[in-house]
Parts: C-alpha cells; structure tokens; sequence
C-alpha cells in the first residue's frame, strides 16, 4: 500500500513534479503527504502578491529556492491603475531574507521594487542566481549597481520592459573582474549608455552567456566587437542601427553573424536602417523569434529578411509590414506559432499603412501552427474574423484590437458578434481572448456558451447590458483573470455571481456601472474577497450609494484587506464598514 | 418643423471655423454609450489646413488604444523622424499669380542656393541676391515659409536645418508687397 513507503521515497518522487496543480493535488491526498510535499517544493508562484501574505508562504513552504510574484492587475499596463495603488515588493523581500537564506530566483512582474529591496536582495541571498524584472518599477541604476556588486554567482538579470530612473550606465561596471557566471542578461529598457569596454569585457570573460540584449545607447558600430566575443549567443538584441550606413560597419556585422552558429532570437533593431538588415541574412535559417516591433522599415525589406527565416516560429512587427508583407510570411514561414503585429501610429485618424483584416486571415490560412495572435488593425469583419477561426481551430491565444472602440463590421455595419462567437465556437482550446469593435450582449452568450478553456478575458466598450457580464461568469468554467474598462455592466451581474469571484484570480472594472451600494454588498458577502473601490473623486460615502464607482479590483485572498492602501483605495469590509489605510 | 427649424439655425449660427465642419465637441456622453470619439476643441483651428497637414489626432481615450507607455514613446519619436526621413518633407509651394501649385521635398536639398534655384526653375522667374539687410535685391519676388508658429518668414534668415524642420510651406511672394518688405 501506498502509506507505507518510507518518506524519502516520496520525496523522491514529488521532486519530479514540477507543475504546481500536480503538487498542489499532490498536497490534498492525506496530511502526511502534504507534510513531505511542503518541505520539498522548492519553487513558489504567487499570480497576486495580496492573495496571500509571505509569512503564510513561509510557514508552508519553509525551502524555497525560487520565487515568482505578481503585483499590479494587467491594465496598469495602459495607465489605468493610479499611481501609489501598491504592489510593493519589500515586504516579500524582507521576510525571505530573514527565512530562505539559498534563494536562488526572484522573478517579479508588475511591481514596486525600489533600490533598497535590490540591495536586500543583493546582500542576503549568498547563491542568488536569477532576477527577472518585468514591468517594474521604482528603482534606479544604484539599484542595479549593488546587484552587479554583490550577488557572485549571478546568472540572469533581465529588466524586460522595466522603467527604470537611469542615473548613469556605470552600474555595469561594477560586476567585479572575477565574475564570469552570467548567462543572461537583458537591459534593454535602459536608456543610458554604459561603458562599453566595460561591457566588453564583462562579455568576453562569461563563456556561459547566452542571452544579451542591449539597450539603444550601444550604436551599431560596435556591434561587431560585443558579437566576436560571444559567438555561442543564442538570444540577442541589437541596440539603435541608425549610424548611416558604411562599408566597413556593414562588412563587419557580416564577418561576426556568420561566426554566430548560435543565434536563435534577435531584438532591438531600433530606428534601423533599412541597409544594415542584410547583414543578418546568413543567420536567418536558424532564427526562431524576431522582434521587429521597433524596426521602422518597410515592408519590402520586412519581407526579404523574413522570407529567409524558414523556421520562424515567432514575430513581432509593426504594422508596417501590412497585407502584402504577411502574405509572404504565410508563404515562407510555415512554423509560425506566434504573431504580433503593432500599431505604428495608433493615434492617428486615418490609416498610415496598408495593414487591414485580410492580412491576420491569411496568415491564419497559410501557418497551420499558428495558436497566439495579438494584432492591431482599423477594420475588421465577421466573415473574416469566421474565416480565422475555421482556418485555425487551435488558436490558444487571440488578441484583436480594432483602433476605433465600437467599430462595427467595415462591409456590413453589423456588430461583430457573430465574428467573435465563430472564434469560441471553433477554437475550443482558446485560453484567453481580448475583443474590440462594436459588441453586444449577444458575442457574451456566445462566449458563455461556447468558451469553456478560456482563462483570461479582456473587454473595452462592449456590451449593452449585465446580461453580457452575467453570461461571461456563469458560463466561462475556466475564467480566472477578467478585465473590463468602459461597459455598461453594473450590479446585477456582479452580485448574481458573486460566488465565482471565488474561483477567479480577480475580476478588474472601470469605468462601469457597478454602484457603491453593491461594492460593500459584496465585500459583506464574501468574506474571502478583497473589493477595492478605488476612486479619486474622494471617499465613496461622500457620494449617493447609487452613484458608480471609477474603478473597482476585486481578488480572492487569505491574507484579508491589505495594510498598504493609499488614500484613493477602500476595501469593501465583512462589517459593511469602509477601512482606511 | 423643429428638425427644419434645426437645420436653418445651424446654417446661420456664428461659430469658429470654416463653414461646413462639423464641431463635434459640444456633444457630452458617457464614454461607453455608443459614440465616436471626441475631437479636442483645439482641433478646429487646423480645419483650414486639414488637406495639407497629417489627419489630426483624436481626442485620446486614457490608455486605449492599449499600447504600452514605453511602445507609444518610442513610436512618437520614430514617427517624427521616419515620415520626415523616409516620406520626405514634402511642402506646397504657391508663387503669387500661378494658377496652381506645386509641391516639393525640401529635405531633398541640401542648403539655400540649391532650394532656390529649384523654384527659380519650376516657377521660370528669378529671386535675386539675398542679404541680411535688404532681403532679396535685385527682383520683384520674394521666397517666404510659413513656420511652425503660423508665421510668415523670409526664407535664408535661419541656418538651413533649422529652415527645414519648421517650414510648413513656401510663398513667393510678388511685387508691393516685397517691396514693403524691403523697406523694413
């Protein structure tokens, strides 16, 4: 019987384990293995670091080694979140330093970290390994200089996408000369220059690196030198290519890309010049991802240099590749699993490219493994939006953002309902979804119906009524993540379904019609939620309790109202009374 | 009745701009009734100019279209250089009593004597010697550029980089009134 294996046996095997929901199943079968369980999980994800406090991340998993923490809901990507809301890293620092003195990982997306918290970080952990800063914020390059400085066997440092407060480009220099543990490293995202022999340096003495990426300051001219000392890069991203082109810059990025036998991934590419692109053509059969989406060319020379990447696997590009340029990547590039496609000039009223609906349909025609789409376009219809979806039933991902809220279908008129529901009804493996265009409650029936994997949802300006909300909730089993910004969606809806709030990560809405009233109805409701108003017209009670709240953040928690809120957050409590911070 | 009643008012009511624009900024609705977006009041100044300046920019809805900040920096930066770049600097060009008029890229010249000798040549007339004091000598036109500021300028004042980032268009201007200019 299975209760007599003695514990190590077990231990071994649960070390081979490495999904959280088999650990986590794991952890239900009987108190003895939750024991054995918990002393030997050695990584932690936490998708909300107000779900959960660490010192109750501490006291069940005493040997983490790896830690990856989320903070603010995804919208603070596009302003909405106010400054100050939260997500502060120092606590979760500060308690791990005190409890898991061999951490070797933190990965953090979307929070507060200041230059103190780096310096914890840096001076606690003696095996520290791995820090991954994505979409942080908070810190400056002191920060980044007591990291350099202190942690000895750093392997990765990635700042994907950071905003960093960049004092100067001297924390590179302060990696110590003995220090040749890097296998990563991403700062693409500062803008600084650093020093360069410094950089070089540093390269040429890590035989292990394998993902560079440089930020803008290091001009083209210099490249050639960084690729001759790292010719096993098999990640890496250019700085500004913008010098003018010459002879003997150009002949010497051909010289050190074709020493790279490597090279599976290449960014940067920012203000490019169309000229320097051939330079990369002798390592395009290997290319896996491309990241143009800050390369302004156009789309003829888009297509000569994809047209060699007969294994491209992912793209991001702006749209100034426009139909004709997908077209041929539907032709050339039948390994194709992601794309993503930019708006150059989303502001502008007119279109500035070519770049319409008939360039996501044949993609999806010509890239059988084609399953995660994000696209920016200015029309769009339902008969394409259904010939996607009959083209590609194993879409995973489908991001569609028609510029123009509430644009309806360009040929017909009509909502794009059908367009949209045609996505559900065939992609039935589809996890998350973002739409746009002019919505009905009718696309959430069929959403409700038919969307049964989808976990995560993004809404903007859809929706006549809380019938699209309610169906959205009762409907989609799998939803964790829901966001809606401007839809007409209120009480009803959100008070009906109060129980599945529950079994979601969180429910963000602004700009909505859900009242104050019903906000700390839900809060008595469910004990097992954090609803936050936040509002910076002042104290909702100020205001009728019918009035609508600008935004509200709803989560579940075991950690109960946080303790950080600024002045503009109320936590709808059990007793029906506001809490302050 | 009323509707026509509507519709003389309309046509007679005193307000900013050309006859027949629209002002859509009077209309107030909540943002998630089914509206188009607002144009910005500011934008009824450039309703003279729509044909000749790029397609004004609506009134922005906070974070949508749902780029991120550092994606729209860089964007806004490179647009600037890329249309000037790559598109060219094209600007209209009308010489006094020409019965049409006519276009050019100016950041296809490189200094002053190359830009006047392409415009001497479309429009066959002559412009005469330029200097700080006097202006142009020697003939009965003048070049100007209207600037950033909406301002008519004599062409050859500012250094030629300055000249072809701020010039919007280019005027030859004919007869008393170069003269006024040149009794300044």
């Amino acid at each position: 019987m299975v209760y007599s294996f003695p514990e190590e046996v077990l231990e071994y095997v649960f070390a081979f384990l490495s999904s959280d929901k088999d650990r986590n199943a794991v952890s239900l079968v009987c108190k003895s293995w939750y024991e054995i369980e918990r002393w030997c999980r050695r990584r932690v994800f936490i998708g909300n670091c107000y779900a959960v406090s660490p010192q109750i991340m501490i006291r069940r998993f005493p040997e983490v080694r790896a830690v990856k923490i989320k903070g603010k809901p995804h919208f603070a990507d596009f302003n909405l979140v106010p400054e100050r809301w939260g997500a502060y890293v120092y606590p979760w620092i500060s308690a791990m330093a005190r409890s898991y003195p061999w951490l070797e990982e933190i990965k953090l997306k979307r929070m507060v970290v200041t230059d103190e918290s780096l310096e914890l970080i840096s001076k606690s952990f003696k095996n520290f390994k791995v820090l991954s800063l994505s979409s942080c914020e908070g810190f400056t390059t002191d920060g980044l200089s007591s990291i350099a400085a202190n942690c000895r066997n750093l392997r990765e440092l990635d700042l994907r996408e950071s905003e960093v407060e960049d004092l100067s480009g001297h924390w590179l220099s302060h990696f110590p000369d003995n220090f040749t543990s890097l296998v990563s490293l991403n700062m693409s995202c500062l803008g600084s220059e650093v020093s360069f022999s410094a950089l070089e340096r540093l390269i040429s003495r890590c035989p292990n690196l394998k993902t560079l990426r440089l930020n803008r300051a290091v001009p083209v001219e210099k490249l050639a030198s960084l690729l001759r000392r790292a010719p096993q890069l098999v990640e890496f991203g250019t700085g500004a290519c913008s010098t003018e082109i010459r002879t003997d810059i150009f002949s010497n990025l051909v010289e050190a890309f074709s020493g790279c036998k490597h090279l599976e991934s290449l960014s940067g590419f920012w203000d490019v010049v169309p000229a320097y692109l051939p330079a990369m053509y002798c390592v395009c059969s290997r290319i896996t991802k491309l990241n143009l989406s800050y390369a302004t060319v156009q789309s003829p020379d888009l297509v000569e240099l994809i047209s060699q990447c007969s294994n491209l696997k992912c793209l991001w590009v702006l749209d100034y590749i426009e139909d004709a340029g997908l077209k041929a990547l539907s032709s050339y590039c039948k390994d194709l699993q992601e794309l993503r496609v930019f708006p150059s000039d989303p502001y502008s009223a007119e279109p500035n490219v070519s770049l319409t609906e008939q360039g996501l349909v044949t993609v999806s025609a010509g890239c059988p493994k084609l399953q995660s789409v994000l696209y920016f376009c200015r029309q769009m219809s339902n008969a394409a939006l259904i010939a996607i979806a009959r083209n590609r039933p194993n879409l995973l991902r489908f991001r569609l953002c028609i510029i123009e809220p509430q644009a309806p279908d360009y040929l017909t008129l009509e909502p794009l309902d059908t367009g949209f529901g045609a996505i559900v009804e065939h992609c039935k493996e589809l996890r998350r979804l973002s739409l746009s265009g002019l919505l009905t409650d009718r696309v959430f029936e069929y959403i409700g119906t038919h969307a049964k994997k989808l976990e995560m949802l993004s809404l903007a300006f859809a929706g006549d009524s809380d019938l699209g909300l309610h169906h959205v909730l009762s409907g989609c089993e799998s939803l964790r993540k829901l966001e809606i910004r401007d839809c007409p969606f209120g009480d009803r809806a959100l008070l009906a379904n109060a129980a599945k709030l529950e079994t979601m990560r969180s429910l963000w809405m602004s700009s909505c019609s859900v009242s104050y009233g019903a906000c700390k109805l839900l809060g008595q409701k469910m004990p097992n939620l954090n609803v936050e108003v936040i509002d910076e017209r002042g104290p909702p009670d100020s205001r009728p309790e019918s009035i609508s709240v600008e935004k509200l953040y709803v989560y579940r928690t075991v950690a109960g109202p946080r303790a950080d809120k600024p002045d503009f957050v109320w936590t709808m409590d059990e007793d029906g009374a506001l809490r302050f911070s | 009745m009323a509707y026509e009643n509507d519709m003389n008012l309309k046509a007679t009511e005193l307000r900013l701009g050309l006859p027949g624009t629209i002002d859509e900024s009077q209309i107030k609705e909540p943002s998630f009734l089914k509206s188009n977006n607002k144009r910005s009041s500011g934008d009824m100044d450039n309703s003279a100019n729509e044909d000749e300046c790029s397609p004004v920019p609506k009134a922005q809805v906070v974070g949508w279209p749902p780029v991120r900040s550092y994606r729209k920096n860089v964007l806004q930066q490179q647009k600037k250089n890329f249309d000037s770049d790559v598109l060219g600097m094209y600007v209209k060009v009308s010489m006094d009593g020409a019965p049409y008029l006519r276009k050019i890229d100016i950041k296809v010249y490189k200094n002053y004597p190359d830009l006047l000798v392409a415009l001497e040549n479309m429009f066959k007339f002559s412009i005469g010697v330029y200097s700080e004091r006097e202006g142009y000598n020697g003939s009965e036109y003048a070049p100007t550029y209207e600037d950033k500021d909406g301002d008519w300028m004599l062409v050859g004042d500012v250094p030629w980089d300055m000249f072809v980032n701020s010039c919007k268009r280019l005027r030859i201007m004919k007869g008393s009134e170069v003269k006024g200019l040149g009794c300044l």
